[in-house]
């Protein structure tokens, strides 16, 4: 099964991400964002950062989820490939996500992601899909 | 992506109204400037479904409205300008977006294409090399401790302290570059740690600098006010904004009213439009720290039109004041402000939302720099990198039907993927130097997506902005370099 496809939208991107459970879909969503920031083939499996994330509801917690990431990314320079979901419910999330410092000199960064929004934002717990657009 | 097939009544040849009896919770009509050349894009996205519903916000006055660049968004369109009622309306920081106080500034020189077009290969270089930019780029300021809380309370007074540019710069911003009631506590931890590393970068994707060349005058008076004086002369750009510090704010508090805006009984259709009253608790932290943020942008574009400044004048063999480095002016095109009109006849606090939309106010405005009292206030609108920019100025008109708005850029017509499909990043390189335009990018992925074949033509938005008499023409510049971040 393939984790996310890109959606396309006039100024910005967004990912559709799926999963055998709303868990993993929650992991293709943010493998599929570090996809649209960076050629994540090129970083390796060397830092992990645990993330834990509390929300009101299972939206908010993707939200939030994403843009904890991104904040990693602005403030470390981490480009994550494998998340880890060790805990998962419709208010909280903790994962243990790895990956890479960013290195001018070795990987490619395709374009900044400046936020999740809450525009056209998803969550089918039947079909354990996820969507998000983000402002790119 | 689905037609859009909702409600839109020609009312001239510039104006087109969504009524509001088209969705039920709309409170006031969609009114969006446009011509019939542009209409086909605008039907084939949402972007007017978007201008429907930002009309649902609490306390919005007049019309919800839409600048001739409009496209579509997250939560409102971009070129989305709503106005609502301090008193009983709603602040939503989807109507500022992410990259709050993105802008554009435009420096003036005493230069010709002539004096500039032999070294334009180094000053580019130069120009390069002297700004940091491109994804994950950091500054070379080192901030003290806490001293990020100064940026944000002084915005561009504090990177003139700091020897970035001159007092005459702080005349000519927006705000003088420094929004009042800023409470720093209200930006976050997270905001500040990733506003400190950041400061002085260009960042990515839309934000560049640009040399360009006055190529036509059309208000001989207005250009003369802003040193704009014949056709050859050099000009310099910048346009960035408030980098990871800003996406945070917005983040916090998009966030934080998610929980919130129950308590006030407040349902939005779309829920990036995420609201609460201007004057609730929520609302007034929201303001002060996207303030804080704003102020940081303005300290930004302050640092690098210094080292712009600095390159320039190395690679001419100039001093500033040989060179006439003079800014013209710098605005924002994200921004939320507490601002008076006249509404129904009387005066109104306002909360006017431009999310991609730039204030345009008239001659005699008290919030007109003096030097631009009797011309108004300049308007700056960049092109896509291989067409024109524009500048322009505020007016009456746009004072009585857009709480003195007006357009911001071309608008982007293209998605990304779409165009990277089409397009390398090699190929507009080409392209772009085919046209006689130097361009150094960060990367070259991120240059195909901003081909000038994503945006709409620029002289399309600002004829419709000009003929609605929402701004006026005063000049016009095409690119000569350009840096994309």
């Amino acid at each position: 099964m393939k984790k996310f496809e890109l959606i396309e939208h006039t100024a910005d991107m967004g990912v559709a991400a799926y999963g055998k459970d709303l868990a993993e879909a929650y992991a293709n969503a943010a493998y599929g964002m570090f996809s649209i920031i960076a050629e994540v083939g090129g970083f390796k499996e060397k830092e992990t950062r645990r993330v834990e994330i509390e929300s009101d509801d299972k939206e908010s917690l993707l939200f939030e989820w994403l843009n904890t990431l991104l904040y990693y990314f602005d403030v470390e320079g981490l480009v994550f490939k494998r998340f880890d979901i060790i805990e998962f419910g419709e208010k909280k999330l903790t994962a243990d996500c790895t990956g890479e410092k960013y290195d001018p000199k070795r990987h490619q960064i395709k374009r900044g992601v400046k936020s999740a929004t809450f525009h056209m934002l998803e969550v089918d717990e039947k079909k354990n899909r996820v969507q998000v657009i983000f402002d790119v | 992506m689905p037609k859009w097939g909702g409600k839109l009544e020609k009312v001239d040849e510039f104006r087109w109204r969504i009524p509001k009896n088209y969705k039920v919770g709309m409170r006031v009509d969609g009114l969006v400037y446009a011509d019939e050349g542009m209409l086909p894009h605008l039907l084939d996205e949402q972007a007017l479904e978007q201008v429907a519903n930002v009309a649902f916000l609490p306390g919005i006055v007049g019309q919800s409205l839409a600048m001739p660049d409009i496209h579509w968004g997250y939560g409102f369109a971009i070129g989305g300008v709503a106005a609502t009622r301090v008193s009983d309306g709603v602040i939503s920081p989807g109507g500022v977006g992410f990259d709050i106080n993105c802008g554009v500034r435009i420096m003036r020189t005493n230069l010709t294409k002539e004096d500039v077009a032999p070294k334009i290969k180094t000053l580019i270089d130069a120009l390069f090399n002297a700004v940091p930019s491109g994804v994950g780029s950091k500054g070379v300021i080192k901030l003290r401790a806490g001293e990020i809380d100064e940026v944000l309370v002084k915005g561009s007074r504090w990177a003139v302290e700091k020897g970035y540019g001159v007092g005459e710069d702080l005349e000519t911003t927006e705000e003088h570059g420094e929004m009042k009631n800023v409470d720093t506590t209200k930006v976050s931890g997270r905001a500040k740690e990733r506003g400190i590393p950041q400061l002085g970068t260009l960042g990515s994707g839309n934000h560049f600098l640009e040399v360009g060349v006055v190529d036509e005058i059309y208000d001989e008076n207005a250009a003369k006010a802003m040193g704009i004086e014949r056709v050859g002369q050099i000009m310099l750009y910048v346009h960035c904004g408030s980098r990871g510090l800003g996406h945070q704010v917005a983040d916090d508090y998009i966030k934080s009213m998610m929980q919130a805006m129950p308590k006030y009984g407040i349902q939005v259709p779309d829920r990036q439009l995420v609201c609460v009253p201007v004057s609730s608790n929520e609302g007034s932290a929201y303001l002060s720290a996207m303030r804080g943020a704003a102020n940081y942008a303005w300290a930004n574009r302050q640092c690098i039109t210094h080292w712009v400044r600095e390159a320039f004048c190395r690679v001419m063999g100039l001093s500033p004041k040989e060179a006439g480095l003079e800014l013209i002016y710098d605005v924002t095109h994200n921004i939320a402000k507490l601002e008076e009109h006249e509404v129904a006849g009387k005066n109104e606090r306002l909360c006017v939302h431009r999310k991609g939309a730039t204030r345009a106010f008239p001659a005699g405005h008290k919030d007109v720099p003096e030097k631009y009292k009797a011309v108004g206030q300049p308007i700056l609108i960049p092109g896509d990198m291989g067409r024109m920019s524009y500048i322009l100025v505020g007016t009456e008109q746009a004072m009585r039907e857009t709480f003195g708005s007006t357009c911001h850029g071309a608008g982007r017509l293209q998605s990304r993927a779409a165009l990277k499909r089409k397009l390398s990043g090699q190929d507009v390189l080409k392209d772009l130097e085919a046209r006689g335009i130097a361009v150094r990018a960060g990367s070259l992925s991120g240059l195909a997506e901003e081909a000038p074949e994503a945006y709409k033509d620029v002289a399309d938005v600002v004829r419709v902005a000009d003929g609605a008499g929402i701004s006026k023409k005063v000049a016009r510049t095409r690119p000569l370099a350009v840096v994309k971040g």
